[in-house]
């Protein structure tokens, strides 16, 4: 299920649609996911507060989605271009590979409610497979 | 038994207070047969599945989307025991239509989706938790008679 030009094209003018509010889309994702799979919370057990909306989530929220920017500037090669980044989940984070699967289905859900005339089922089984490729690209490296 | 909070029967009781069956159940069933292609196995029958814009125009698929969507109604009446009420369903799900439970979880995704895009930030992250729960026991309920 690998991407297409016509899924990349598609990935690429959506995120220019959307890369404004890349903020608040982490925000809510990252919201969501600590509310609807309470499991996720193990991670950020160093937050002070994982209320949906608090400041720690806001700020992780951004990062998660500058890492997804970068991964569509490296839409061609995700695994050569994500191997830094691949490391940090492997080695240092060690994130369980089966969140990302959750973290992306809440960025969906979030970026259905945003852009709701944006978001049609060409659009969203593109941005499904890139999550999809991107959560492979930054497993690479765990074993 | 799956325990229910009092605010959670309040939302899930919202959402099919005010839900637009037609809408909804058509849109789901045309956005889980496009984001997930291989589901269109178990619609052979169904005429026209060669593109996006046929399937979200196919009125056979619209029709069925609207009777899987009433198909949650028996679990909203009898929240206490959707195990059971789901029984007959389950087998003809496994026995009849040889559907691949995995399918009842991707479809889910996809209601869960097209709700978002129709309530926006009145979609909250609670009525989130509360909606894929309600729709977790269901699939399982849906999958227990497969054997």
């Amino acid at each position: 299920m690998s991407l297409t030009a016509k899924d990349k094209n598609t990935v690429k003018t959506f995120w220019g649609k959307i890369s404004g509010k890349a903020e608040d889309i982490g925000c809510d994702a990252l919201s969501r996911m600590l509310v609807v799979y309470p499991q996720t919370k193990t991670y950020f057990s160093h937050w002070k507060d994982l209320s949906p909306g608090s400041a720690p989530v806001r700020k992780h929220g951004k990062t998660v989605m500058t890492g997804i920017g970068e991964a569509v500037g490296k839409i061609d090669d995700l695994v050569g271009g994500l191997i830094t980044l691949s490391e940090l989940h492997a080695f240092q984070l060690r994130v369980d590979p089966a969140n990302f699967k959750i973290l992306s289905h809440n960025i969906l859900v979030v970026l259905a409610g945003m852009f709701p005339n944006d978001f049609t089922p060409e659009v969203h089984v593109s941005m499904d497979k890139f999550l999809s490729a991107l959560a492979l690209a930054l497993s690479e490296k765990y074993r | 038994m799956v325990e229910w909070t009092d605010q959670e029967r309040t939302l899930i009781a919202n959402i099919f207070a005010n839900l637009d069956y037609e809408d909804i159940g058509s849109k789901a069933l045309a956005r889980c047969l496009i984001v997930y292609p291989w589901t269109q196995r178990y619609f052979g029958g169904f005429g026209n599945l060669y593109n996006a814009d046929a399937i979200m125009n196919n009125p056979m698929i619209s029709a069925h989307g609207v009777k899987i969507l009433h198909g949650l109604d028996r679990a909203v009446k009898n929240m206490d025991d959707i195990k059971n009420a789901y029984a007959t369903l389950s087998e003809l799900h496994s026995e009849k239509l040889h559907v691949d439970p995995d399918n009842f979880r991707l479809l889910s995704d996809c209601l869960s989706i097209v709700i978002a895009s129709k309530m926006g930030y009145d979609f909250t992250p609670d009525l989130q938790a509360a909606w894929q729960k309600f729709l977790t026991v269901v699939v399982f309920a849906l999958g227990r008679q497969y054997h």
